[in-house]
């Protein structure tokens, strides 16, 4: 069937993506890798759902977000119910993902709240336009603007204090990191 | 990643392009590292698998 033929080409074409979408949302390529199965397994039962002529790899990223923002939030329950109320602890990203150069950039991004993340990866990493990122998060194009400014600056200032030459600053380095 | 390098903030609060530049620099780094990877075996088996099931 060349039309069934197509949809498993173009799922193909867009795995790279979704695992870069998915590493930078979780910090961990295992996790990633497992958010990426399931996406696929997820659109392939449901086919009939996408539109021919629309975005197939906006489609994909939907499924993925959708499936990740379920899954933080279970996780983040059972940290709670585990460990009283703390938010969802995070273990070191370079020993997890094995990209030890963009160990920092990774880990800051593991402190901005979700809604935040996935709104700049979206428009400053995977290069969705701001209304197919709203469409992707399912908000409104200024909530998008919103979230990737405030991500931006608070990235800036998580990138700030790891690149904080001056030795007397480190005071103040361990009090931002504590925040 | 630069480390030698300060990011500034301009007096309003609002990110000086440089930095906005830089950002952006590094993000797409680390994206495109990732899809550099190309496509693991398991997710082309994944699919060739549910594609012959379908047939």
């Amino acid at each position: 069937m060349p039309a069934q033929h197509d949809m498993r080409e173009s799922m193909l074409a867009a795995v790279p993506n979704l695992r870069a979408f998915a590493v930078s949302l979780c910090g961990d390529i295992d996790r990633a890798n497992d958010l990426v199965q399931e996406t696929l397994l997820r659109a392939w039962a449901h086919q009939d759902s996408f539109e021919p002529g629309t975005n197939m790899s906006a489609w994909l990223f939907t499924i993925l977000r959708n499936h990740f923002r379920t899954e933080y939030r279970k996780r983040r329950r059972e940290v709670e119910d585990a460990d009283g109320g703390y938010a969802e602890r995070l273990t070191s990203p370079e020993a997890q993902t094995g990209h030890v150069e963009f160990g920092e950039l990774r880990e800051a991004l593991l402190h901005l709240p979700p809604d935040q993340r996935e709104a700049l990866i979206l428009v400053g990493a995977s290069g969705f336009s701001y209304e197919e990122a709203a469409h992707i998060c399912e908000c409104a194009v200024g909530t998008i603007k919103s979230r990737v400014n405030r991500a931006r600056k608070k990235l800036a200032e998580l990138l700030t204090i790891e690149l904080e030459p001056e030795p007397e600053s480190a005071p103040q380095v361990l009090i931002r990191r504590a925040v | 990643m630069p480390q030698t390098e300060k990011l500034e903030e301009s007096p309003k609060g609002r990110l000086s392009r440089d930095v906005q530049r830089k950002i952006g620099q590094q993000l797409r780094a680390m994206y495109t590292d990732v899809v550099n990877e190309g496509v693991p075996d398991r997710f082309a088996d994944l699919l060739r698998r549910l594609d012959d099931k379908n047939k």
